[in-house]
């Protein structure tokens, strides 16, 4: 498949070459309509049902008969026993996640900046500690969490939501700060010393200003992380009003009629944040990705 | 480069009124002196901090909780941890290989020239932009069997009455659970996987193709050799992320029908949780440690060893 046969073998007629590229480009067309279909399905079904009115999931329709937009409707107006804190778990979940991000930043930031440019001795230790947590699945660490989290007198609070999306978004931070710092001159930062620069002014006015691209791509992640994660905080949060979206969200499991309308009604609001930020910054999550993440 | 840096941060002192006490050997080995490694100890442990009180700690307390053999004695003999065994292996076996195989050809598909393409990717990346639950419960929903999408479709298009997906058998059950977290987390292989074949200079396809290496030949001699340390490593990392993997089972399958479809990640959290036996739940996850401890070392050497090798 990654032969694309454009180039290459010398065809004698050009006909003849032709038709073999369109045919081709049909057989690529052809199998990115099929990848449509895989992608689209179940982002179809989400929005399929979330537009079936008030109790008429259970059909066998395709698309529903009469599609309305009163599930959405519920949801912005906390409609429904499931949703009645709906806004307040929204606004925890930004919380959240904007805690995240900047203690992310921070943390990650000082580290990498303290190991990969003041040259800290031992900080091939510390890099190593971050790397090691970045290959641990975190599910493989939520019950000792949580159990130390109630020694910590933070059950059921945000901040300890907020401690294990940190846990889990800095070892990467570091690992691409690391990354990415190599290729900003460490002579800059030896040229400031000269001038008398502190390691705090080289680090806010040096160091930060020229990492600009690479905390943006570490913020977007963590964002993301903190925002999409489920089992740490269906773990740790437990009252209706301290519960961030996700784990509102599958509240509605739990009863037997679960009314899946506005479930998907409130997957969907859920989704479109995450979605819009993904897409906004695209170019900088791979870049970040590639050039630290996994580069082979 | 040590020397230079010793010695402009010797210069550097006087002009803060600092004199460099100490001798000029150990100021190499140290690289920082007095204030300035004060400095740097304060910056690194806000880090140092967040690792020993949330990563140390849960992980010593962990070991201390599953530390009683007689836990695992009594894993062994349940039927649930043995199927779970087989299901995360095969979870593992199938669903990387497969993510990752067909990442690799994808990203060779993506590399085709035309702006359809591009508009593909953007779509086929929505996956791994729209967040793993609202997916998987999408997912579960469409795969019931009375009024899911999936069923209806095969009713009305094809006349066909399918299956339960969930609900009925094991292994239909694990195929979807599979099948989702494929789904799911292919995007994000692909484009990694993307990134790794664009890097590859176009001067050496063209010097192949003079030596006759075109098409099959292409892939097998240029393109796959250049990619293996970076399919390698990503299948490592996807190896530990996939065993990892709470959401897609725990969303799609809820490791019905019948506790069939379990893998240790959702079992330990049964167990912790929903049975109370946090000693059982985290000796379920501690079994996968012969599997994870290999896997990390070797992926902590590859991660390292590639750093150098750029």
């Amino acid at each position: 498949m990654s032969a694309a046969p454009m180039d290459g073998s010398p065809v004698r007629r050009r006909s003849n070459y032709r038709l073999r590229r369109n045919l081709t480009e049909a057989a690529a067309l052809a199998f990115g309509l099929v990848l449509v279909v895989w992608t689209l399905t179940p982002i179809y079904n989400m929005v399929a049902v979330s537009l079936e009115p008030h109790g008429d999931v259970f059909t066998n329709d395709i698309w529903p008969a009469k599609p309305s937009l009163e599930s959405f409707w519920i949801v912005v107006t906390e409609g429904h026993w499931y949703l009645e804190y709906f806004w307040g778990q929204f606004g925890n979940s930004l919380f959240v996640g904007g805690a995240t991000v900047f203690l992310t930043l921070a943390i990650g930031s000082l580290a990498s900046f303290a190991i990969g440019r003041m040259r800290i001795r031992y900080g091939w230790l510390v890099s190593n500690a971050a790397l090691l947590t970045y290959v641990i699945p975190a599910s493989f660490l939520a019950i000792p969490f949580y159990r130390i989290m109630n020694i910590y007198g933070l059950s059921n609070n945000l901040w300890a939501v907020i401690a294990a999306e940190v846990t889990f978004a800095t070892p990467y931070a570091i690992f691409i700060f690391q990354q990415y710092g190599v290729s900003i001159p460490i002579e800059l930062d030896e040229a400031a010393r000269i001038d008398g620069a502190s390691p705090t002014q080289v680090y806010f006015r040096i160091y930060l200003p020229l990492m600009a691209p690479a905390l943006v791509a570490v913020g977007t992640y963590a964002l993301l992380l903190a925002w999409n994660e489920y089992l740490y905080q269906f773990l740790l949060l437990s009252s209706k009003r301290s519960m961030t979206v996700p784990v509102a969200l599958a509240q509605f499991l739990n009863s037997d009629e679960a009314p899946w309308n506005y479930m998907m009604a409130t997957a969907i609001v859920y989704a479109l944040p995450p979605v819009a930020i993904y897409y906004a910054f695209r170019r900088r999550m791979t870049a970040g990705l590639t050039t630290g993440g996994v580069k082979g | 480069m040590a020397d230079a840096q010793a010695l402009r941060t010797a210069e550097a002192f006087p002009l803060r009124g600092v004199s460099p006490a100490r001798p000029r050997r150990q100021v190499r080995r140290l690289g920082l002196q007095g204030s300035e490694f004060t400095w740097a100890v304060a910056f690194v442990i806000p880090y140092v901090g967040v690792f020993l009180a949330f990563v140390a700690y849960p992980v010593a307390y962990g070991l201390w909780l599953g530390s009683d053999p007689a836990l695992y004695a009594e894993l062994m003999s349940e039927p649930i941890y043995q199927r779970t065994v087989v299901n995360t292996t095969l979870y593992l076996v199938i669903g990387v290989n497969l993510k990752m195989f067909g990442a690799l050809l994808l990203s060779g598909f993506f590399m085709r020239r035309g702006w359809w393409v591009k508009g593909l990717l953007i779509i086929y990346v929505l996956p791994w932009a729209v967040p793993a639950l609202p997916s998987f419960m999408s997912i579960h929903w469409m795969l019931n069997g009375q009024w899911g999408l999936l069923n209806n479709v095969l009713w009305n298009v094809f006349g066909v009455d399918g299956p339960g997906w969930l609900e009925t058998s094991r292994w239909l059950a694990l195929g979807s659970v599979i099948t989702s977290h494929i789904w799911k987390w292919m995007p994000f292989w692909t484009v990694i996987l993307l990134a790794g074949r664009m890097a590859i200079p176009q001067e050496l396809y063209e010097a192949a193709a003079m030596d006759g290496a075109t098409g099959l030949k292409r892939f097998t001699y240029v393109t796959f050799p250049l990619l293996a340390n970076l399919y390698l490593v990503c299948t490592l990392l996807s190896t530990l992320f996939t065993l990892g993997d709470f959401n897609s089972v725990y969303f799609v399958s809820g490791g019905g029908p019948a506790l069939s479809t379990h893998v240790l990640a959702t079992l330990g959290i049964r167990n912790a949780f929903e049975i109370a036996r946090p000693e059982l739940g985290v000796a379920v996850v501690m079994s996968a440690l012969p599997l994870m401890i290999p896997l990390v070392i070797l992926l902590m050497r590859k991660l390292h060893t590639t750093e150098v090798t750029l």
